[in-house]
């Protein structure tokens, strides 16, 4: 029953985040090919844009590793009470939520930003750190999951 | 760290030199030209002149010659290879440019050709389409021997047309005579039927004409497609009509291929009617005088020498140079050593110096790089980075500045990601060990300073130090700024108290177990001493803060509550600290995802010999190219966000404006002036 929770954990890191990147790329990847449309020496610039919000799924797997190896599945020790288990879980969460909300928001900023670059593509600099911006809360809850999980398997 | 000291200069010349002063100017780059004040309609003596007549002229040049290029490379693409680009843009020298702007006019009748044969292979790939309906609409008349616009003999009247729908003779014969039974003698003949359409040949008696006529117009008859050729034979024509326009098309396909070797020239006049546009754009900009003119400027101080050495080929004409006053506004151009000046463009992104700030590149290199390195934090990487660049940049000396400067500033983020990922243990993420392990049998780790993934928070320790250094390091930069612009005031307010307070706060709080817990730490960092001191440095810290924070302000009472909220920023440190925990989770991520990749490798590989070395090296490959690009473009991305805002945030707001000079902005060749 713990492992069942853990791996519970471990996989909806791995599949909201995933969920996230996935409409967040590919909301941005629609505003990129209708800059593309016009000009279309601007497909680098609008890329890297679309990849932002690709991030946070690259995040969950991360989460998703992290925690696969340390309950048994790949290495590590299988959680023995539905407690520990339920610990995985939770540890595995603010990836899982903040990973799926802030992907499609930052897609959202993308999209406005692949709009800017399309009229002056000489503020892509700033263009790009608007949609970073959102990236950050990924990054902390990212970096909680990681602590926590940490946390979890080292109470033993 | 510099900005470029700038002069104000002002040539004047001879009107009839005036060209030639603007071309030299033009080669020499190092002259931003400002607009001269309007001169008012009825001036005695200045006037401006009105260029836009020519300048459209050059401009529709340009783009006759663009479209001309554009043709070209349609029927004859250009064999480009990476090298090209990375050799830049073609370097000709004055005597080669000279004998191709000789050559302009037949070069642009070369590009007029181009596009009139472009022109008739358009008109040409309309025809087909056009002669193959004409040919649909006569196919099922093929049987027909008699042209279709057959009106009949002396006594007799010929309807040549098509029913909706199948119908035979008996049908139709008895359906006209059922209209009306005075007609007699009628002869129908089927050409051909089919599902949708009969198409019949009906003869009647003349004087029947009209009500035969009456007849079929309510059975829906249509009358058949003019042509004065019989069918088959208009079929014929219209058919070798279409496949000769497809051997046009081909023709004049190839003949604009057969351009091929006019390719330089087209790229020559593209960019020489530019350079004309904006000389004549400058032109405008200048004063006149009936024989005189005045252009007035900027120039780097250092270039002042050499533009006079310019001038001095020209007769009367006067280069004066003035230092710049507080109410000008100044362009900014800045100027670095090798290792810090690929930075300029990441500062440049965000903003230049304005008034009276300091060139923040220096520092700006001096972090960027470390800070990249950490995100990325692969020796494997770095190494590949590090090394790419460095090849590129050595092979290809011609490469355009800008493009030189990124690949300069990637060779040495990648010098730190080696470091970084020498010093965290990470090649190729643990590839030496999984290696080792699948294919040797051989357990060993690599020896490290700290590993991110056992030791989490050690790395988020090491994190925030590196974090409070960066701000504090920006701190510093402001308190440069304000000695050097002599507000000591403002330097004392703004960043001693700042320095006192959140310093304090640090040096109080890892004493106290709630702080150096989250961090990891078991003992705290300092005794009761050093807590007692932190504690008071930063009271006085917070005070001075109180006191000053609304200085602005002449009431007393919104002065404290102003201080106060100015107090209230120290939360703003709290968030900008965290922020560089950006700085354990990037690179974790790049390690982890690495680590997942290699165990994927050994896993396919294990026990499966010869293949399965194959299978490793091609999992291997492509998992870390892949995690490489998604990480080196998230260390890129966030290396800017810390700069701009938690390092620029504390010292630095920009809004100078970039120095422009007039140059040759052109895309395919470059012209140096022999100086």
């Amino acid at each position: 029953m713990g492992l069942a929770f853990a791996l519970l954990g471990a996989a909806s890191a791995a599949l909201f985040a995933g969920i996230g990147s996935a409409i967040g790329t590919g909301r941005a990847g629609q505003a990129a090919a209708g800059v593309l449309t016009e000009d279309p020496s601007l497909f680098s610039k609008v890329l890297i844009l679309q990849l932002l919000p690709g991030t946070q799924g690259i995040y969950g797997l991360l989460i998703a590793f992290i925690a696969l190896s340390n309950i048994g599945v790949m290495g590590g020790t299988a959680p023995t009470s539905l407690g520990q288990g339920l610990a995985y879980f939770f540890a595995c969460l603010p990836m899982a939520g903040v990973g799926l909300l802030s992907a499609m928001q930052q897609s959202n900023a993308a999209v406005a930003c692949i709009g800017l670059v399309a009229k002056k593509p000489d503020q892509f600099g700033k263009a790009m750190i608007l949609p970073a911006m959102v990236e950050t809360y990924a990054i902390l809850a990212l970096l909680i999951s990681i602590l926590a999980i940490n946390g979890v398997a080292a109470l033993g | 760290m510099a900005v470029l000291p700038m002069k104000r200069v002002m040539i004047l010349g001879m009107k009839k030199d005036r060209k030639a002063i603007l071309e030299s100017l033009q080669r020499l780059q190092s002259v931003e030209i400002e607009k001269n004040p309007a001169v008012s309609a009825d001036d005695p003596v200045f006037s401006c002149a009105d260029t836009s007549e020519p300048r459209a002229l050059f401009d529709k040049n340009a783009t006759l010659a663009s479209n001309a290029l554009e043709t070209l490379n349609k029927y004859s693409p250009e064999k480009t290879s990476l090298a090209d680009s990375l050799n830049g843009r073609k370097v000709l020298s004055k005597n080669e440019y000279e004998a191709n702007v000789s050559r302009r006019d037949a070069i642009l009748e070369t590009a007029k050709r181009i596009n009139q044969l472009e022109k008739e292979i358009v008109d040409a790939t309309a025809e087909i389409p056009r002669t193959e309906t004409q040919i649909e609409a006569l196919t099922p008349w093929t049987k027909m021997d008699l042209p279709l616009d057959f009106k009949g003999t002396k006594k007799s009247r010929a309807f040549i047309g098509s029913f909706p729908g199948p119908m035979d003779e008996a049908t139709i014969v008895s359906t006209i005579e059922g209209a009306d039974p005075d007609i007699a003698g009628l002869d129908v003949s089927v050409i051909s039927s089919s599902d949708d359409i009969t198409c019949v040949m009906i003869v009647c008696l003349k004087k029947d004409a009209d009500a035969v006529e009456e007849a079929l117009r309510r059975m829906n008859f249509a009358r058949a497609p003019v042509s004065s050729a019989v069918p088959a034979d208009e079929i014929k024509r219209l058919q070798a009509h279409a496949n000769e326009e497809r051997a046009n098309i081909e023709k004049y396909k190839s003949q604009i291929a057969g351009y091929a070797d006019s390719r330089k020239d087209l790229k020559f006049i593209i960019d020489y009617f530019t350079m004309r546009y904006e000389k004549y754009e400058i032109l405008s900009k200048l004063t006149l005088s009936k024989r005189t003119f005045i252009l007035k400027g900027w120039i780097p101080a250092g270039d002042t020498a050499s533009l006079e050495k310019v001038m001095s080929r020209f007769e009367d004409c006067i280069v004066e140079f003035r230092d710049c006053s507080e109410s000008d506004d100044s362009p900014v151009l800045l100027q670095n050593n090798g290792f810090s000046a690929p930075v300029e463009g990441v500062v440049e992104n965000y903003s230049l110096p304005g008034r009276g700030e300091i060139d923040p590149t220096v520092p700006v290199s001096c972090f960027y790089y470390i800070l990249f390195g950490m995100m990325l934090s692969d020796a494997g990487y770095g190494l590949i980075m590090a090394l790419g660049c460095g090849i590129l940049l050595s092979k290809y000396k011609q490469m355009e500045a800008g493009l030189k400067k990124s690949l300069t500033m990637f060779f040495y983020c990648g010098l730190g990601t080696m470091l970084s990922g020498v010093l965290f243990g990470s090649y190729f993420g643990d590839l030496p060990t999984v290696v080792a392990k699948t294919f040797f049998g051989i357990d060993f780790t690599i020896p490290c300073w700290i590993n991110p993934l056992e030791s989490p928070l050690q790395m988020l320790l090491l994190s925030f130090c590196i974090g409070i250094v960066h701000l504090f390091a920006g701190l510093a930069l402001l308190l440069y700024t304000d000695i050097k612009n002599g507000k000591f005031a403002d330097a004392l307010y703004d960043v001693v108290f700042w320095y006192m307070l959140v310093g304090g706060l640090i040096t109080y709080g890892i004493t106290q177990p709630i702080v150096y817990g989250i961090v990891g730490l078991t003992a705290p960092v300092g005794n009761e001493t050093s807590a007692q001191i932190g504690a008071i440095v930063a009271c006085i810290g917070a005070i001075g803060i109180i006191l000053t924070g609304g200085r602005e302000s002449r009431n007393p009472v919104k002065r404290l509550l102003k201080g106060l909220y100015a107090l209230y920023g120290v939360t703003n440190y709290l968030s900008d600290l965290l922020s560089y925990s950006r700085l354990l989770a990037l690179g974790l991520a790049t390690s982890v995802i690495s680590q997942v990749f290699n165990q994927l490798a050994s896993m396919t590989a294990v026990g499966t010999g010869f293949i399965g070395v194959i299978l490793f090296i091609v999992i291997a490959v492509v998992g870390h190219s892949l995690n490489f690009a998604i990480n080196a473009l998230g260390a890129y991305v966030h290396s800017n966000r810390l700069t701009f805002v938690e390092f620029f945030g504390k010292f630095f707001n920009g809004g100078g404006r970039k120095f422009l000079p007039f140059s040759m902005n052109t895309k395919y060749i470059k012209v140096k002036e022999e100086i």
